[in-house]
C-alpha cells in the first residue's frame, strides 16, 4: 500500500503538497477540487485592514518574478466570518498565516484566529517588527525566539515558524524557533531583491525593492531547507521555487517532511494537484512505499558540520 | 490515485468555470502595421463566455524570447458555433513577441474564461461605445452581443492615424454606426469627442456607455455621464501575476461610498463602473 501521508508535529496530512501563503485563495476553488491538496495556507492576515503596497507590486526577472504586494488585509474580524467558514466545507486541514508589528500584537492575534476550523498557525516572522527596528523578526535568533515565545503561550494549536531567507544566521533562528515551541519551521519566504527599468531608469516595483521567488530562488531556499532540517528536530516544511516533482523529491530529500508551493500555481494554476499524482506516481516507480522514506535521506555521509552549517560561498 | 478529478469539485457541488486548455493555433496574422489576429480552436467549455472577459495566456519560451509570466488578453471572439476564439493584439514586448512568433498548428495554453465582463441592462437600448487602438479588441465581442440583442449601437473609434483604425470593417458588417476620430486629422481631441457625444445624446439619449484602456476617454465620458446621469463600464487594465484573484497584484484604486477602495482588476474586473474608475 502506497502511503504518500506526511506528520507535522500532530497534524497528519494527507499528503505532503500544499501550496505557500499569499499565492492561494478561496479563489483556486474554480479551478480544480482544493481536497486532493493536503494542506490550505491562507494569505497572511493582519488584525488591523490594511491596503498594501503601491502598483506595480510584480515584475518578472528571468525565470522567476519579484514581488512587493505587501500585506493588504481585510483584517481578523473579516477573515473570521469569510474565509475560515469558507473552508470547512474541505477535509484538508487549514493553515492560517498570520503577521504583526509587535511580538505582543503577534500573540494577540494568535489568540484571535485559534478558532475551530484552524488547524494550525503559521507565524509570517519574516515581516518587519516595527516596535524595534524595523527588521524581521526572523533575521536574528534573540527576536526570533522572543516572538515565538510569546507566540506559543497564546495559542495550543501548532505553530509553523515562517522563516526568511534575508538572514546570515540561518541555522541559529531555526533552533531558536524550535526551542521558543515552534512545532514545525516554514523555509522560506522571499529573498529581498531589485529590478531596474533601463529605459525609464525607474524601479520596476512600486515599492522599490520586493521579494525573489520562483524557480531561481530554489536552490537558496533548498539549501536552507537543508540546513534547518539538519538542526533541529521539528518538521521543515520546504518552500521556494518548487516547479516540478523532481524540485518536490529534491526538498524530501533534502529533509523536508512536506513542501509549499508558490509562484508555480501562477504559471500553472493546477501544479499542486498534479503534483500529488506525480509523486504517487514517482514513489512506484522507485519501488517505495511512503513518502517517510525519502524524507533527509540525502547522502551528505562525511561532510563536516563546519560544511553543513555555512553561512558563506566556498 | 489516479482517478483523482482535476477538473471537477464532487462533493462540494462547486463546477470549476476556469478552465486551462492547450489549444491548437488556427492563424496569428498581421492585421495591419501594428497589430495581429491570434485564432485559436477552442473546446465549447472555454468558450462560454462574455463580452469584457479576458484569458491568461502562458507564452511559447524560445531561444530568444523568456517570457515568465502569463500574459492577460481581452477575447476579441468567441464563437461557439466554429469552436474558435479570438485575441487581437499589439507586439510591446517579450511576451506579446513570443505569441507573434506562433504558427498554425502550433498550440498555446490558455487560462480562462476570467473575471467580469460588460453589463447589458433590460432598458440599456442605445448604447455608446469608444474605444482607442487595442482597446478595441475589448469592446469588439460588446458589438456583436449588443446586435444579438437588437440594441442600437454608435461607436466611436479613436486612434492615431487612419491606417491604424482596427476593426472597422468588423462595426461596419453588424450594422453599427462608426464615427472613426484620428489624431492626425485633429478630430481624436477630448473636446472634439465631447461634441460629437453631445451631438449624439441630442438626437438620441444614450443610455450606456461603455470603453476601456485610455485616462483621457475615461475622464471625458465621466464628465459627460455625469452631466447627462448616464451609466457606464469601463475595462481596464493592470499587471497581473494569477490572473485569478489569488495574489492581490493586479489591484486598482476605485472611488466608493465617499473613499477609495482596491479592487483586483482579475477577480471584481476588468470591468467596472465608469464613475467608480479613478484616471491616473
Ligand atoms: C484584462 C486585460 C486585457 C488585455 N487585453 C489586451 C488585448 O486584447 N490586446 C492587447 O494587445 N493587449 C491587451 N492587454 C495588455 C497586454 O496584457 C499587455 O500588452 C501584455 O501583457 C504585454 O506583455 P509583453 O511581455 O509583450 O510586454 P512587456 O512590457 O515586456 O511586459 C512586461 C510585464 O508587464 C505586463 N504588462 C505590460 N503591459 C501591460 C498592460 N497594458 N496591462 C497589463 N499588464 C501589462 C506584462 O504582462 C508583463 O508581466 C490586456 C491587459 C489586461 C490586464
Ligand atoms: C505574490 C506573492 C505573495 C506572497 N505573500 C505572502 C504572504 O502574505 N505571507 C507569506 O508568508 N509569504 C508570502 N509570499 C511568499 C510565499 O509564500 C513563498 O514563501 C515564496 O514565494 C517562495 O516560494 P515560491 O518560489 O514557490 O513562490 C508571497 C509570495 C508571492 C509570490
Ligand atoms: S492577478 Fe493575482 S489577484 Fe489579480
Amino acid at each position: 500500500m502506497l502511503d504518500i501521508s506526511t506528520q507535522i508535529g500532530t497534524l497528519k496530512l494527507k499528503n505532503p503538497i500544499m501550496p505557500a501563503s499569499g499565492t492561494f485563495s478561496e479563489d483556486l476553488a474554480d479551478v480544480f477540487d482544493l481536497d486532493v491538496i493536503g494542506a490550505h495556507v491562507t494569505k497572511t492576515v493582519t488584525r488591523e485592514k490594511r491596503s498594501g503596497n503601491p502598483t506595480p507590486r510584480v515584475c518578472e526577472v528571468r525565470g522567476s518574478m519579484l514581488n512587493s504586494i505587501g500585506i493588504p488585509s481585510k483584517g481578523v474580524e473579516a477573515f473570521k466570518k469569510d474565509v475560515i467558514p469558507f473552508y470547512s466545507r474541505y477535509n484538508a486541514p487549514l493553515i492560517v498565516s498570520i503577521s504583526a508589528g509587535s511580538a505582543d500584537e503577534f500573540a494577540s492575534l494568535c489568540e484571535e484566529i485559534s478558532v475551530p476550523g484552524v488547524a494550525a498557525v503559521e507565524v509570517n516572522i519574516s515581516c518587519p517588527n516595527i516596535k524595534d527596528d524595523g527588521k524581521a523578526f526572523a533575521m536574528r535568533p534573540s527576536t526570533t525566539h522572543a516572538v515565538m515565545r510569546k507566540l506559543r503561550d497564546s495559542t495550543d494549536l501548532p505553530l509553523w515558524a515562517k522563516l526568511t531567507p534575508n538572514t546570515g544566521e540561518t541555522t541559529e533562528v531555526a533552533k531558536a524557533a524550535e526551542e521558543a515551541g515552534a512545532d514545525a519551521l516554514v523555509v522560506s519566504n522571499t529573498l529581498l531583491a531589485m529590478a531596474i527599468d533601463i529605459k525609464t531608469r525607474r524601479p520596476k516595483l512600486g515599492n522599490l525593492m520586493g521579494g525573489l521567488s520562483g524557480p531561481a530562488f530554489k536552490p537558496i531556499a533548498l539549501r536552507m531547507a537543508y540546513q534547518c532540517a539538519k538542526s533541529v528536530d521539528i518538521p521543515v516544511i520546504g518552500c521556494g521555487g518548487i516547479s516540478t516533482i523532481e524540485d518536490v523529491i529534491e526538498y524530501l530529500i533534502a529533509g523536508a517532511a512536506a513542501v509549499q508551493i508558490g509562484t508555480a500555481t501562477f504559471i500553472e494554476p493546477k501544479i499542486m494537484a498534479r503534483m500529488v499524482v506525480d509523486l504517487a506516481v514517482y514513489l512506484e516507480t522507485q519501488g517505495l512505499s511512503s513518502v517517510r522514506q525519502l524524507v533527509g535521506c540525502v547522502d551528505d555521509k562525511g561532510a563536516s558540520d563546519g560544511l553543513v552549517f555555512m553561512e558563506a560561498a566556498p | 490515485m489516479k482517478s483523482i478529478a482535476l477538473d471537477t469539485a464532487p462533493g462540494t457541488g462547486y463546477a470549476n468555470p476556469i478552465h486551462e486548455v492547450e489549444c491548437i493555433i488556427r492563424s496569428n496574422d498581421t492585421v495591419n502595421g501594428e497589430y495581429r489576429l491570434l485564432v485559436l480552436n477552442a473546446p465549447l467549455e472555454l468558450l462560454d463566455c462574455e463580452p469584457g472577459q479576458f484569458f491568461h495566456l502562458l507564452c511559447p519560451v524560445s531561444g530568444t524570447f523568456k517570457p515568465y509570466l502569463r500574459r492577460p488578453m481581452s477575447i476579441y471572439g468567441y464563437y461557439p458555433d466554429r469552436g474558435e476564439l479570438h485575441f487581437l493584439y499589439k507586439v510591446t514586448g517579450e511576451g506579446t513577441s513570443a505569441i507573434a512568433t506562433l504558427t498554425t498548428g502550433d498550440t498555446l495554453n490558455v487560462l480562462g474564461p476570467l473575471g467580469r465582463g460588460f453589463d447589458i441592462l433590460p432598458n440599456w437600448q442605445n448604447l455608446l461605445l469608444v474605444a482607442r487602438g487595442v482597446g478595441l479588441a475589448t469592446l469588439a465581442p460588446l458589438a456583436l452581443k449588443s446586435r444579438r440583442l437588437n440594441r442600437k449601437l454608435t461607436a466611436i473609434c479613436s486612434a492615431r492615424s487612419r491606417k491604424l483604425l482596427l476593426s472597422l470593417d468588423y462595426f461596419n458588417d453588424l450594422g453599427v454606426r462608426v464615427i472613426a476620430v484620428t489624431d492626425e486629422d485633429g478630430t481624436s481631441s477630448v473636446e472634439s469627442m465631447r461634441s460629437i457625444i453631445e451631438g449624439l445624446i441630442a438626437e438620441d439619449p444614450i443610455d450606456a456607455m461603455y470603453t476601456c484602456g485610455s485616462n483621457r476617454i475615461l475622464k471625458l465620458l465621466q464628465s459627460v455621464a455625469a452631466t447627462h446621469r448616464i451609466p457606464g463600464q469601463i475595462a481596464l487594465e493592470q499587471q497581473m501575476a494569477c490572473g485569478i484573484g489569488m495574489c492581490q497584484c493586479c489591484v486598482r484604486a476605485f472611488h466608493r461610498d465617499g473613499g477609495i477602495v482596491n479592487e483586483r482588476v482579475c477577480k471584481e474586473g476588468p470591468v467596472f463602473h465608469l464613475q467608480e474608475a479613478v484616471g491616473c
